[in-house]
């Protein structure tokens, strides 16, 4: 497949784009964060979203889907990403629909896509319980209990996970912490007695949680998957995640960049624009080289989970990893080259830095997915 | 779509039956290549063979028309022929700096005359170019060239001095870019000319670098003559006098393309990684030296995000979309990646890449390739200028 965009995913960037600057712009973000908002996203703008497809991007059309694909949900999380939007695009649209539609049973295909679809249904995953991402490492219980299991442990970094009507939980069936075998993917009502959520107010000011279960119980047709056998579901909804992350950071990168742009050439000191001087402009020459590379493995990871979803793991890898680092860069440079207005809060230069911190953290960063992919070379 | 398919099954036939044994093995390397011209010695009878049946259907220059001795064939034609061939293992015919940036060159801006008179020689590999670019004191600053090139009514006087001028000492003629009018502003007074490196005056002398022999070559022109014309509306001067710098920055641009494509030939071979591990030993599944293991595997990170980029600007190509000066970043990107693998390559290697001589390390080729490498971000045009270049045309900053 080229990698190039087709004509109906360039239709699809251009109408994202401007519904994003018209209902979505940073200004959106400001205000949350200002009015201290409890849901950390508009729900009326989300409702907004669903009725253009996006909730339910992934989604076949049989449960009331726009079934865009990968590739269409990334250029969507990418122009997310160039207006730091707040919504449960990530929780919901991507990582809990993947989870679904790869690995779900059909009752739970029929109780969850069509409402997620319509954006009435928020979900989130959780699987992180230690400040850096290993999903092999996932210590938290689930004991055989009757007909079904209990959940017993923490999670932590869980998007959306304070505001979600159902959770998406990674636990030990078998197995000890580290290994891949004996993981089982739950479905769990986070009103279920004994789930407590608390959120976590992150430096991006977008949604996070640490969840508690405390002898939480579930049956078997809870399970997503195989039981004992979650690990490759897992990693495929993180594929899914971590490609998306991507997407939005290169999103990110590339806005931060083009706000860059413009504000050297229109920033005067000794009498010149600063952009003019070579000092600022190889770094930025560097940056672009690097972004372009970022969109070639952000779009060639969203269409290898197009294709051939198994085989994605190591190019989601690639994107994420590459996608973190760049974004970071093109953050930090943008907030050097605006100098001393880029530290105050009235600029929106730093609520990119920001975002890009906590989106290239989420799933796995730079050193996890480069070890990762060095493994997989054998060395 | 059938005409391709159909087109497909040909090929395929037909290399299958033209293509020798021994020229479907991969290239060891440069010395494997075949350069054709007249002082060429085949390496062996398949390779002649190979190029002879090759430039007989016009394919070793597929997409050239066929009245100059190329296949005529359309783009997706070309893909084709490249795909069957890389298939079949079967290795490049022909290359010479003729196919690659003489030819494009003169069809872009020769008359059907030259085309008709240098083309077809070039195709079947009869006649091997190389290109008069740089000087002593023009290298980035290339539009300050000064070897001069007087009119002398029936003739051209060419006095001065090129460097690194590649296989100089084996090419049959040159592309030259000279100083044509000395008072004009130095980018409107270049000409862009051809002549034969047997003229008298002509002297050529090889350049060791620091990684030892290399085809470099210092060039120098003792009052040379050169034909104002080679026939009926065959000019020595490609394009309009004194406009030769418009046909250099169109090569230029190929010639980055070319380099920076090299920067992906990285990731064939032996890695980084497989090497350190052999070298350095696994343990629990991971290099023994963390630290270098984090260098290489972010390094094989780029390597890969590029080698998809080149593949993207391929496609974005195909559909339509120019590459202009985004070749730039190519070159820029491909070549530094290509020094920072050279670097690991020589951590991972430790005291075993640095033997220079014997058997043991084939006379130091690692090391030899690892100082080759210096040299990629600074010919075809530094990565400053490439920098530069992307500042203006892409970024669009404005000039000090």
């Amino acid at each position: 497949m080229p990698l190039v965009l087709t004509e109906e995913q360039e239709m699809l960037r251009e109408s994202a784009r401007g519904f994003l600057d018209e209902k979505a712009p940073v200004a959106a973000l400001r205000k949350l964060r200002d009015s201290n908002d409890g849901t950390g996203f508009s729900r009326a703008l989300w409702k907004e979203m669903a009725e253009q497809g996006w909730a339910g991007i992934l989604v076949e059309e049989e449960y009331g889907g726009a079934d865009f694909g990968f590739v269409g949900a990334g250029v969507l999380a990418e122009e997310m990403g160039r207006t730091l939007t707040a919504s449960p695009f990530l929780s919901t649209s991507i990582l809990a629909a993947t989870a679904l539609k790869k690995f779900g049973s059909k009752a739970q295909k029929q109780e969850n896509l069509p409402a997620i679809a319509a954006g009435d249904l928020v979900m989130a995953l959780a699987v992180d319980e230690k400040a850096k991402h290993g999903p092999a490492k996932t210590a938290m219980k689930a004991e055989k209990s009757g007909n079904g299991f209990r959940l017993s442990g923490d999670k932590t970094f869980v998007a959306d996970g304070h505001v979600a009507d159902r959770l998406i939980v990674a636990a030990r069936t078998a197995g000890a912490a580290g290994e891949q075998q004996g993981l089982t993917l739950f479905l769990v009502d986070a009103k279920t007695k004994g789930v407590a959520a608390e959120r976590t107010v992150m430096v991006d000011s977008r949604n996070a949680a640490r969840l508690k279960f405390d002898g939480v119980d579930v049956t078997g047709d809870d399970v997503i998957g195989e039981v004992d056998g979650g690990y490759e579901a897992l990693e495929g909804v993180l594929s899914a995640g971590r490609a998306g992350l991507a997407a939005e950071l290169s999103g990110a990168g590339q806005q931060a960049f083009g706000m860059t742009m413009d504000y050297i050439k229109q920033r005067t000191q000794f009498g010149k624009p600063v952009g003019s001087f070579q000092a600022l402009q190889h770094r930025a020459a560097h940056l672009y080289s690097e972004l372009e590379l970022v969109k070639s493995a952000v779009l060639k990871a969203l269409q290898s989970l197009d294709d051939n979803f198994g085989m994605a793991g190591v190019f989601c890898s690639l994107a994420k990893a590459k996608a973190g680092d760049v974004a970071k860069l093109a953050s930090q440079e943008a907030i050097q080259m605006f100098g001393g207005v880029g530290m105050t809060d009235e600029f929106d230069i730093g609520l990119y830095m920001k975002r890009i911190r906590v989106a290239q953290e989420m799933f796995g960063d730079h050193a996890f997915h480069a070890d990762r992919i060095a493994r997989l070379r054998g060395y | 779509m059938a005409d391709l398919e159909q087109f497909r099954a040909e090929t395929r036939a037909w290399l299958e039956e033209n293509c020798p044994k021994e020229m479907r093995a991969p290239m060891r390397g440069e010395e494997d290549i075949c350069w054709g011209g007249r002082r060429w010695k085949f390496q062996s009878e398949a390779q002649k063979v190979w190029m002879e049946r090759m430039a007989a259907k016009g394919w070793t220059v597929p997409a050239w028309p066929r009245e100059y001795g190329g296949g005529g064939l359309s783009k997706d034609e070309v893909k084709i022929l490249k795909d069957e061939m890389k298939k079949l293992g079967a290795r490049s015919p022909l290359e010479s700096f003729g196919i690659w940036m003489l030819g494009p060159a003169l069809l872009e801006y020769g008359t059907h005359e030259q085309k008709a008179l240098f083309l077809p020689p070039i195709a079947r590999g009869e006649i091997r170019w190389c290109q008069g670019y740089s000087e002593p004191n023009a290298g980035s600053d290339l539009a300050s060239l000064q070897t001069k090139c007087e009119d002398k009514g029936d003739h051209w006087l060419v006095n001065g001095q090129k460097i690194w001028t590649s296989y100089a000492d084996e090419a049959d003629w040159i592309f030259c870019l000279v100083r044509t009018d000395s008072k004009a502003p130095k980018h409107l007074g270049i000409s862009f000319v051809l002549f034969d490196m047997t003229s008298p005056g002509v002297s050529t002398k090889p350049i060791k670098l620091i990684s030892g022999k290399s085809a470099f070559c210092e060039t120098f022109f003792d009052d040379v003559k050169v034909p104002k014309q080679y026939g009926d509306n065959v000019p020595a001067v490609v394009g309009t006098l004194n406009r030769g710098w418009d046909v250099a920055k169109y090569l230029l641009t190929h010639e980055r393309e070319m380099i920076g494509a090299g920067g992906g030939g990285l990731m064939g071979g032996r890695g980084a990684g497989e090497v350190a591990a052999q070298t350095i030993g696994v343990e629990d599944g991971r290099l023994a030296d963390t630290m270098l293991r984090g260098r290489i595997a972010s390094m094989e990170i780029d390597g890969w995000a590029f080698l998809l980029t080149l593949e993207r600007m391929k496609d974005e190509a195909k559909a339509g979309k120019g590459m202009g000066a985004k070749s730039a970043m190519l070159k820029y990107y491909g070549t530094e990646l290509n020094k920072r693998r050279g670097e690991l390559l020589m951590d991972a290697t430790g005291s075993d890449g640095l033997e220079w001589e014997g058997e043991r390390s084939e006379d130091g080729k690692l090391a030899r390739s690892w100082l080759r490498t210096k040299a990629n971000s600074i010919e075809g045009g530094t990565s400053e200028v490439q920098l530069n270049i992307i500042s203006k045309r892409i970024l669009e900053l404005p000039d000090a």
